[in-house]
């Protein structure tokens, strides 16, 4: 009996998740009267604005990436190391993004850094997207700092560190030869969460009036019937290849007990 | 001025006073262990000749250099820890190699080096240089990671603890390679360790620590034989103890609980003074033997069968003894409650801090 409602409530699950995805693509797959065709895919994807705007996002979203690493790594490594104590503190703060709406921090950035501020980052595309940037790391702070800091926690850091000392490492050769390579998986974890986060962010690009994707795909929305369709299916096909890809390099680890 | 010259050393964490006006100097391709229980601040000691750690007060003098202000880095003294430390993510070979990257070694030197280290220490770079550290037993592991801290030509080698985390059998064999590395290589090192066994074995000097303070120095021979304080002389190896009353200083005569004892030896202590002295259980025997001159009657207690040796715990003349007795095929042990004769010479009487 028991097995027969576990059952039943997987298959509930799975159609909730599942039909409106499967609607999704068949109507996708229909702007052909009658018959199943990839007319839609194809009108988006000869789109001009669609590569331009997809571009855009990709080289924002390996710019994030880079900037989170370079932020997180070294500080959840020095709190690990030295600040113990403040971990929970830390925490806290990386979990506000979650909890503060996105159009909050980009009002308060606007406020901050318009034109007539004292650092007028919204006067220049370059500042602007800077600044994009800027509240794209702080969305994807949240999972970047947890995959790093359960990453650093496999390590014994602190021994780890002295050996490296007493072989003559000073603090860069400790951090990219050392804690880098070891936390990499937990790195590019968070790397490809961050990844699928700016490919799908609407808020702030718009408000900052950057041609992003996520306006894009607004913009296409009001406008079209199919079109949209086929992209969120596309926007979910980027998503999920990140999650494999996620998958992927995990088990492509070498110096990991198989299976550990 | 020793090669290594530790003097003074203080060091408190928080209200906790770890190490008391340590002094210790070590010469030259010397072997020394740090022993005592935890927290009696060897590790302390260690961690600040390695720089972990940096004194409130004192000097630790390399050749004649204060190596106080230097960074961990930059002090060229070789570390192996308890927990290995190897780096998961390099092979053995490049874990070796990994000081000598740092050092600017050219990489054909480099490679002929941990070739070397590989070699010595009985894992050949053809066999285990491409593995990872996962991939290697425990003390294989603790090999490499010694190879590693020998590879830069360390002036100093530290060990702290490096076997506690190995079995028994691993532990002993690896003990004896570490030594004969050690004197090939002719490398200063310090070895912290809570094992006395692994102390009397390997050392050319022993340090017994207590509370912070280094109780004794000197030879294991010393240390096992001469017990400076009532605190080594119990943590280092097993003894009976008693209270004895001097009689005659000159001669080293005593009296302890009825017995007279001849120690064959002058004592430092008065007439009527009370002096600590002990017996080790191999100092006592079972039966009566040539040379043993204080022969007691006893009943023997509990009898613990160790292998090569038997340990007897009898009673005799108020007192418990400990003894210790080869195991011999033809002679079973004593059986609890059987009486029993048991002989030791006063001049195998271990008077404690004289």
């Amino acid at each position: 009996m028991t097995r027969v409602l576990a059952w039943a409530a997987l298959i509930f699950g799975m159609l909730y998740f599942l039909l409106p995805l499967v609607g999704m693509t068949e109507f996708s797959l229909s702007m052909r009267r009658g018959v199943y065709s990839l007319d839609a895919y194809g009108s988006v994807l000869s789109d001009p604005r669609f590569w331009e705007t997809f571009g855009y996002s990709v080289a924002m979203a390996v710019a994030t990436i880079v900037f989170g690493v370079l932020l997180v790594v070294p500080t959840a490594y020095w709190v690990r190391l030295k600040l113990p104590w403040i971990r929970p503190y830390i925490e806290f703060v990386t979990l506000l993004p979650l909890v503060i709406p996105a159009i909050v921090i980009v009002f308060g950035y606007i406020r901050l850094y318009n034109t007539s501020s004292w650092l007028p980052l919204t006067g220049t595309p370059m500042g602007t997207n800077l600044l994009l940037m800027f509240g794209y790391a702080t969305l994807a702070l949240p999972y970047m700092y947890r995959a790093v800091d359960t990453g650093l926690r496999t390590l014994d850091v602190g021994t780890l560190t002295e050996a490296a000392q007493s072989l003559g490492a000073g603090w860069g050769t400790i951090l990219f030869r050392v804690i880098l390579p070891n936390v990499l998986v937990a790195v590019l974890s968070g790397a490809f969460l961050t990844f699928a986060i700016v490919i799908g962010e609407f808020t702030m690009a718009a408000l900052l009036d950057r041609p992003a994707f996520g306006p894009f795909m607004q913009i296409l929305g009001a406008n079209r019937a199919y079109e949209p369709a086929a992209l969120a299916v596309i926007a979910f096909a980027i998503t999920w290849a990140c999650m494999g890809l996620i998958q992927l390099v995990t088990r492509l680890q070498k110096h990991t007990r198989a299976g550990a | 001025m020793a090669y290594l010259d530790i003097s003074h050393l203080e060091k408190s964490f928080g209200v906790n006073h770890v190490v008391k006006d340590f002094s210790l100097p070590i010469e030259k391709g010397e072997f020394v262990s740090l022993l005592g229980p935890s927290g009696c601040g060897k590790t302390t000691v260690l961690r600040m000749v390695a720089g972990f750690e940096s004194p409130d007060r004192g000097a630790i003098r390399l050749e004649g250099k204060d190596m106080v202000p230097l960074r961990p880095n930059q002090r060229n003294v070789g570390m192996v820890f308890q927990a290995y430390a190897l780096f998961p993510n390099l092979t053995v070979a490049q874990n070796v190699g990994f000081g000598l990257r740092i050092a600017g070694v050219d990489s054909a030197e480099s490679k002929a080096r941990v070739a070397q280290m590989l070699d010595l220490i009985g894992l050949p770079m053809a066999e285990y240089g491409d593995r990872y550290p996962f991939q290697l037993s425990g003390g294989q592991q603790q090999r490499v990671a010694l190879a590693r801290a020998l590879a830069p030509r360390p002036r100093v080698l530290l060990l702290d603890e490096p076997l506690s985390a190995l079995d028994a059998k691993v532990r002993v064999r690896l003990r004896g390679e570490i030594r004969e590395i050690q004197r090939q290589l002719g490398i200063t090192t310090i070895f912290v360790t809570h094992d006395q066994e692994e102390a009397l074995s390997i050392s050319d000097r022993v340090v017994v620590m207590n509370a912070g303070i280094a109780d004794q120095v000197g030879t294991p021979f010393e240390i096992y034989n001469r017990p400076a304080t009532p605190f080594v002389a119990s943590f280092v190896g097993t003894l009976t103890p008693f209270e004895a009353r001097v009689l005659d200083p000159a001669t080293g005569t005593v009296t302890s609980g009825g017995l007279t004892l001849n120690l064959g030896r002058p004592l430092p202590s008065q007439a009527g003074a009370t002096v600590p002295i002990a017996l080790r259980p191999e100092a006592v025997q079972l039966g009566r033997a040539s040379g043993r001159e204080i022969v007691l009657p006893a009943t023997a207690h509990s009898v613990e069968f160790m292998g090569s040796v038997i340990r007897v715990r009898a009673e005799a003349a108020g007192q418990t003894f400990l003894l210790d007795t080869f195991n011999r095929p033809d002679s079973p042990p004593p059986q609890p409650g059987e009486p029993v004769e048991i002989s030791f010479s006063g001049r195998d009487v271990i008077v404690i801090g004289a």
